[in-house]
């Protein structure tokens, strides 16, 4: 049967075909906007269409953008410059940059904002990238707390480390109470005894030894001449940083079975939330003024970063609560099982669960707090928005409305789409749900 | 929530007034600095320039008092505050002086319980519209959308002047001067009022400015004055007469320039011998140096340099004196002897 096979069959290829590149209408550039674009008419039509609109846009915002009044002193001068087109006054940014990130900090001492920035940088680092950087970097991120307020104020060393010395103290007594009272009775004396050390003798304490010991003192800034992105950036880390924390605990004290811890904080949080940012910095600059002894000197960003920290805690409180409650209730149980004691099991099974489940919510939560610091400009500190105001006033550069804005939203975009991306590696590496 | 706060705080900022009291010139020369609120940027009034230093006509009247006071114009803090924050600021002693463009009401002076030591600039309402509305008189401004800053005296009169003269408007509210400035050109409303002064600036930058008139009608009484707590009247007659001195020094021809030169000696006019401390105990009155004025006048210049300065017509916002002109001139400015 085979041969007649042979015969009837003319040819049989031997060797296998070399595989063709596929048609140039599947693949590459113009493939994809065949199957994305132009798939259909319908598509065509909206494509075209869409491609039109941008073309608009761009053309008529592309000659505006890029105008040439970089150097520019005043707008009437970019008026000239442009001889009756349209077009940005980037005049303004190049003469008031500086001053839009940093406010009015002395010029000769701009180093130690940027130093505290890169300083910052690096304390975060074995924060949010635990694989890049050594853990014993960790010790530093928990030294630059005492050693932010100390390079932009500026002033004696001494009292970021009375301050720092207050949890020393708080600990030494939590030690020592342990020996004769359990660990809520303990923790609440040494807490008791921390703040009276700062509030009553941590200052005085501090002036006595620089006194005698100046270290390191630097030139004293006040909070006056502290403005533009440096101030939101600073009430903005302050608040962040401090928020988390005490969200947690905020959320814990509410699923607290603890009668009157659990009222006490879903009093506090639903009074922060219950009432505007807004009210809270109009009671931070202008109650607090009149109810605070005449004379005192409480500084106002600190009065500014107190509020707007205790609002972002009580957020961040509710956004956590909803990650502790997604849990199932299985590993609160697995936990118990395990004979965990209470924060044996928040530590090692609870939290690292919850919190991961909470990462979109918390960083959304950051992003919002970093803007609403916008609104301390109501108020009157002079932050980026209160700056544009004010250089507005400026004779040479009233009426000047766009770049100012435009320049503002683009550093604004940068830290925030910053914190958006860094929430997403987070989750990936967070990311236990594949096999 | 937002308003009901502010008028309490006012209320117990009117407690806190009697009490804060006496002797803040002892405060300020312990400090060796005078807190001034000004506010966070009024064209020609108070802006920081790029290197962060105030200037402005406010600006001129804190560095004068700092002047006299301290001796030296830079000594002074500048404390940025918005209309909602100045009273507060003031009356719980976060400033010592208000140079705020604030007008000079009887419930602002009697229920708040401040004392205005004077006023730096008489100022009114105005309209401004575009010169193709052809409208010529703001009676004619009948059903006409009015851009008008929310919250202040200005929505008030504009209600006020528009009942009495039996003719309709409609209020498009808006925030700031730079919006309504935006909305304005971009045809939101026919018709942009706010003081006058304001008008000027904003119509000076305007990329056509020929293309819009500001109305003669000024439809309210807005004089405009530095103010201090009531209850230290030590202070506030520094404040009034420091005031007082820069356009009596306008008055008598003492400027910037000739100051020193005048002060070095006493001259044939004894009016200006007793300003200028060669003559007579007036600083001492004080509780100042002899040449408290002296130093006040170089700190600026005189009251008229002060304006010609900031506000006046070789600048970009070009006011004329007006009303602001001395009273030989045949404006409102008159100030008691010194003597």
């Amino acid at each position: 049967m085979s041969d007649t096979h042979a015969e009837t069959v003319l040819f049989v290829r031997e060797t296998m075909l070399e595989q063709q590149e596929p048609p140039s209408s599947i693949v590459g550039p113009v493939g994809w906007a065949r199957s994305n674009l132009f798939n259909g008419w319908k598509n065509s039509l909206l494509t075209v269409l869409s491609l039109a609109f941008v073309f608009y846009l761009l053309s008529g915002l592309l000659p505006w953008f890029f105008s040439p009044t970089w150097y520019s002193t005043s707008l009437t001068e970019c008026r000239e410059i442009l001889a009756g087109h349209e077009g940005a006054c980037w005049g303004v940014i190049r003469e008031r940059w500086l001053q839009l990130l940093f406010g009015f900090y002395p010029s000769e001492l701009y180093w130690r904002p940027i130093l505290t920035l890169i300083l910052l940088l690096l304390a975060l680092g074995p924060v949010l990238y635990t694989d890049y950087f050594p853990p014993k970097l960790l010790y530093f991120s928990a030294a630059f707390p005492f050693l932010m307020p100390w390079l932009l104020w500026g002033g004696s060393i001494w009292m970021p480390l009375m301050v720092a010395a207050g949890f020393g103290i708080g600990y030494a007594v939590f030690a020592a109470m342990m020996k004769v009272a359990n660990a809520g009775i303990s923790l609440f004396v040494a807490a008791v005894v921390a703040v009276l050390w700062w509030i009553f003798l941590a200052a005085p304490v501090a002036n006595g030894i620089a006194s005698l010991v100046p270290l390191l003192p630097l030139e004293p800034v006040p909070s006056r001449n502290f403005g533009g992105f440096m101030l939101s950036v600073t009430i903005g880390v302050t608040a962040i940083g401090c928020s988390l924390p005490i969200g947690i605990v905020l959320a814990l004290g509410r699923r607290s079975d603890l009668p009157l811890v659990k009222v006490l904080c879903v009093c506090f949080i639903e009074f922060i939330r219950g009432v505007p940012l807004i009210t809270l910095l109009f009671v931070a600059s202008v109650l607090l003024n009149i109810f605070l002894p005449p004379g005192t000197n409480f500084d106002i960003i600190l009065r500014v970063m107190i509020m707007v920290t205790l609002f972002a805690s009580a957020y961040m409180a509710e956004v956590i609560r909803g990650g502790l409650a997604a849990l199932p209730s299985g590993q609160y149980e697995a936990a118990d099982a395990l004979g965990l004691d209470y924060w044996k099991a928040q530590r090692l099974i609870i939290m690292p669960q919850a919190l991961k489940i909470s990462i979109p919510g918390i960083v959304s939560t950051f992003i919002g707090v970093f803007k609403d610091t916008t609104l301390v400009s109501i108020i009157g500190l002079i932050d980026p928005l209160g700056l544009a105001n004010a250089i507005r006033a400026d004779t040479a550069w009233n009426g000047v409305y766009w770049e100012l804005f435009i320049f503002i939203g683009a550093v604004f975009f940068i830290f925030c789409f910053s914190m958006s991306r860094y929430s997403m590696y987070l989750e990936r590496k967070l990311q236990t749900g594949h096999h | 929530m937002k308003k009901s706060v502010f008028l309490g705080a006012l209320t117990v900022a009117g407690l806190a007034a009697g009490v804060a009291g006496a002797a803040t010139v002892d405060d300020v020369k312990a400090a060796g600095k005078l807190n001034c609120g000004v506010t966070t940027g009024l064209v020609g009034f108070a802006a920081p320039d790029a290197n962060g230093e105030w200037e402005g006509f406010d600006v001129g009247v804190c560095r004068a008092v700092a002047a006299a006071v301290l001796g030296d114009p830079t000594a002074v803090e500048f404390v940025p505050t918005t209309g909602k924050t100045r009273f507060t600021a003031l009356a719980s002693g976060e400033i010592d002086l208000l140079a705020r463009n604030t007008t000079w009401t009887f419930s602002r002076d009697v229920d708040l319980k401040f004392t205005f030591v004077g006023v730096n600039y008489y100022d009114g309402q105005g309209f401004m519209v575009p010169k193709e509305l052809g409208v010529s008189s703001a009676k004619e401004l009948d059903g006409a959308t009015v851009c008008i800053q929310t919250g202040t005296t200005t929505e008030l009169n504009l209600a006020d002047f528009f009942r009495v003269n039996n003719i309709s408007y409609e209020p498009v509210p808006i925030e700031t001067n730079a919006e309504a400035q935006q909305q304005f050109l971009a045809g939101a409303c026919d018709v942009y009022t706010t003081d006058a002064s304001g008008l000027a600036a904003t119509r000076a930058t305007f990329e056509n400015p020929g293309d819009y008139a500001v109305l003669p009608e000024i439809i309210s009484k807005e004089p405009l004055g530095p103010l201090v707590r009531h209850g230290d009247d030590e202070w506030g007659d520094i404040a009034r007469w420091t005031l007082n001195a820069l356009i009596a020094a306008e008055e008598y021809g003492v400027t910037s320039a000739n100051v020193e030169e005048l002060a070095a000696a006493p001259t044939d006019n004894p009016e200006i011998n007793r300003l200028l401390g060669t003559e007579g105990e007036l600083g001492a009155m004080l509780g100042l140096e002899a040449d408290w004025a002296v130093k006040a006048i170089k700190a600026g210049g005189n009251y008229g340099e002060l304006f010609e300065k900031n506000i006046g017509e070789n600048t970009p916002i070009g006011l004329a004196r007006g009303l602001n002109a001395l009273y030989t001139d045949g404006g409102l400015l008159y100030v008691p002897p010194f003597r």
